[in-house]
């Protein structure tokens, strides 16, 4: 029987039961959230059970959502089933304060520069991770540029400062 | 004593530098063999790569970052710069996105243009990086030779878009303009004469002895590690998996092509040139199809020939300017669109498609506002870049020099 | 016997003004020394990102940089006399541009290829280097994102110009020790 995504969420739930939330389906992607604390072991099962086989990590990434007080940070993975070409998205949500996530390297050799961007980007502490270090900015950089209150624009340029540039304008 | 030879003499090696029996070197980011800003601080046993440890970030530009700030239209100027060797792919698949999230279906005749540019984005793409396979084996001939038939590629794109290089072509539910005869003319002079140069780039290096004693069995990978790491694009069908964004999840009518895809054995050098030379032809041979097939829409449609977007992406294609200055409701959508007064719905898409080096993905959560609350681009190079101290260790150290080059890691999409 | 074939087509280099006689020419130094610099410039292209690709259509076999007397792209800095910056310049890539820049010899001159080695371009952001004269001096500016190989070719024969038009005690001027000490550099 071919994998459907009503398929991956029946055999989910009842492994996991009420620990998996928030199933919706966009654009025929179906995406769930998972607790912070046991990610690996929802990975895990995904890649293990004989049924579900994601053994590909398509992409993982990070969001910032100030708003949500407790769950700022939000962690996004997406997998994919090769062998029946069905792809599948989980999210960690996390506290700012504590932003604390078991580390997916130990099953897919690609999480790790991936973790260490969300690392550099937003500040993820990406548990049980060989090298967590800044990716893509200067070492000594000491903010997460991607959280949402920090700017864009190159503090130190003076001849741009007038909105019609862009620059403090509504966008 | 000079004053250098003081310094000399004040120069203090540390214990444990004079006891190892290895070297370490220093490769990049500006050295010219890296083809882009790579560092690689490397471990060598004379002529052996034991260890490589790879810093990348050197032109991080904050795309994401600067995506959240700009409306959805002027996003195509930075998918541009993502994959340069291939921009068209990436700005395709950008408007592709916002389709997927606006609900555009776009007619059967725009998507085998789009097709037409994609196929010839990817030959370009394919032509760098195995004339640059060449030269780092010593070959340059090759290169100087093939850089002539891209810009005639070139050539067509100045035709359609205006930009050779940074295209920003098309635009969301079509193109900014109807493809003129010159272009279809340029077009046709192409696929006539680039089955003679790619014949003769071949056979220069196909079957070249020299060239398969140095290319294979450098740098290869298997397809489990591959897929392990996230492999994608020529370089994963090079192990041998199949796997392809254009037959997994077509998009942009590609289930109407005919085409095969081209998957080497053991992953190495060797392979990936191969892989390449193979899907030039497999472009070429998509492009022509593409032809007959707009060929035929056009004689049984003649009004379709005017129709180069969608009518229904309205709200967001940015109308021809003649339109602007003679019609009013074009003139309505041009400055509700400049001037950002459009909001997009809220969603969360994931649309992927099958760039120069792999499955290029977009993740777009938009909050219903003028802007993506959130874009990230899923960077092929990015994720298969991480295998390269895998891939060469244990090699020769001019190995590794030809992994890198047809690994064709495009520092531009890798540090995004 | 075949008659001697000139090649019609080669041009030479405008002989600087002097005074001429049978078998002689004399001129100052700084013209002729500025003509041979002129018309040998050895490039270090500094490619990053797509700036870098138009770079290497102007030196491809269709635009042909070598026709202007600057053929030989040399990787090291030592043996180089124009620094080509071809794309953006991230912070973290800016002490190195600066590091490679030390290394050349006088006189050398520095070329910003494209809008972001001129300005940050459009990328206006917080890794960005907002133009590369924040951290070395620049003699050409090449507008474009990127400029066409017609550019990057027409900004080396603007530099010919100055280089050509350059005294030799340039470099040992107040004026010019005064720029080089606010960047820094001795």
């Amino acid at each position: 029987m071919a994998l459907s995504n009503e398929l991956i969420q029946e055999q989910l739930t009842n492994k996991f039961g009420e620990q998996l939330t928030n199933w919706e389906q966009q654009f025929g992607l179906l995406t769930f959230t998972a607790p912070a604390e046991n990610n690996i072991e929802i990975m895990h099962y995904l890649y293990d059970n004989e049924t579900l086989r994601f053994r590909f990590l398509t992409d993982l990434t990070a969001v910032h959502y100030p708003e949500k007080t407790g769950e700022e940070l939000c962690v996004v993975y997406l997998l994919h089933n090769l062998i029946d070409n069905i792809r599948l998205r989980y999210k960690v949500y996390m506290p700012i304060s504590q932003p604390d996530v078991q580390s997916v390297t130990s099953i897919f050799s690609s999480a790790n520069w991936l973790e260490r961007e969300a690392y550099d980007f937003f500040g993820v502490n990406f548990i049980g991770h060989p090298n967590l270090s800044r990716i893509m900015n200067v070492d000594d950089m000491d903010y997460f540029p991607m959280r949402k209150e920090y700017p864009m624009e190159d503090p130190t340029r003076r001849d741009k400062d007038d909105e019609m540039f862009g620059r403090g304008g509504s966008f | 004593m000079t004053e250098l030879q003081q310094h000399k003499h004040h120069i203090k090696l540390s214990e444990e530098s004079l006891q190892k029996q290895t070297t370490t070197i220093n490769l990049g980011p500006t050295h010219p063999a890296t083809h882009g800003v790579f560092q690689n601080i490397m471990e060598i046993d004379g002529e052996r790569v034991i260890e490589t440890v790879p810093t990348v970030g050197f032109i991080h530009r904050a795309f994401e970052k600067i995506a959240e700030r700009r409306p959805f239209y002027q996003i195509t100027t930075l998918t541009d710069r993502l994959n340069y060797c291939s921009s068209p792919i990436n700005n395709m698949g950008w408007h592709m996105t916002m389709e997927k999230l606006l609900k555009i279906k776009v007619p059967k005749r725009v998507e085998y243009l789009r097709v037409i540019i994609m196929e010839l984005s990817r030959i370009a793409d394919h032509l760098v990086c195995n004339s640059v396979i060449a030269v780092d084996t010593g070959a340059l001939t090759p290169f100087t030779y093939v850089f002539q038939t891209r810009e005639h590629i070139y050539e067509i794109f100045e035709e359609i878009c205006g930009s050779r290089l940074t295209t920003n072509i098309g635009r969301v539910g079509g193109f900014e303009r109807n493809f003129t005869e010159a272009s279809f003319t340029k077009l046709n002079a192409f696929i006539k004469d680039f089955p003679r140069v790619m014949n003769e780039f071949e056979n220069l290096l196909n079957r070249n002895r020299i060239f398969m004693d140095r290319c294979i069995g450098a740098g290869p990978i298997s397809a489990e590690r591959a897929l392990n790491y996230g492999f994608t694009g020529p370089n994963l069908r090079a192990t041998g998996v199949d796997y392809d964004v254009r037959i997994a999840q077509p998009y942009s009518s590609y289930e109407d092509f005919e085409f095969s895809i081209p998957v080497g054995t053991i992953g190495d050098v060797y392979d990936r040139f191969m892989v390449r030379n193979g899907e030039m032809w497999q472009s070429l041979s998509i492009i022509k199809q593409a032809l007959e097939k707009i060929q035929a829409i056009e004689k049984e449609f003649p009004e379709q020939k005017n129709i180069f977007y969608a009518q229904e992406a309205d709200h967001f294609h940015l109308p021809p300017k003649q339109d602007v200055y003679t019609k009013m409701e074009a003139l309505i959508y041009h400055f509700k669109i400049i001037m950002g007064e459009i909001d997009a719905p809220v969603g969360e898409v994931y649309h992927s498609v099958e760039g120069g080096n792999g499955e290029l993905g977009y993740y777009l959560i938009s909050d219903g506002g003028r802007t993506p609350y959130r874009l990230h681009f899923r960077r092929p190079c990015f994720i298969y870049y991480q295998a390269y101290p895998e891939m060469v260790r244990n090699g020769l150290l001019s190995d590794a020099i030809i992994t890198l080059s047809s690994l064709n890691v495009i520092a531009g999409e890798l540090d995004a | 016997m075949r008659p001697v074939q000139y090649n019609t087509k080669v041009k030479l280099a405008e002989i600087p003004e002097g005074y001429s006689g049978e078998g002689f020419h004399a001129t100052t130094f700084d013209k002729i020394i500025g003509m041979g610099r002129a018309n040998s410039l050895w490039p270090l292209p500094f490619a990053t990102s797509c700036c870098g690709i138009e770079f290497m259509a102007t030196m491809g076999s269709h635009y042909d940089l070598g026709r202007f007397g600057a053929e030989r792209m040399a990787f090291t800095p030592r043996q180089c006399d124009v620094l080509l910056v071809a794309g953006t310049i991230a912070k973290k890539m800016a002490p190195i541009l600066r590091q490679v820049y030390l290394q050349m010899a006088e006189p050398r001159w520095v070329i910003a290829i494209g809008a972001c080695a001129s300005s940050g371009g459009i990328f206006d952001s917080y890794s960005v280097l907002q133009g590369i004269d924040q951290v070395i001096p620049v003699d050409i500016y090449v507008p474009g994102c990127p400029p066409r190989p017609e550019g990057i070719i027409d900004g080396i024969l603007k530099l010919q110009d100055l280089v050509t038009s350059e005294s030799l005690r340039r470099r040992t001027n107040p004026v010019y020790k005064e720029l080089m000490e606010s960047y820094g550099i001795d």
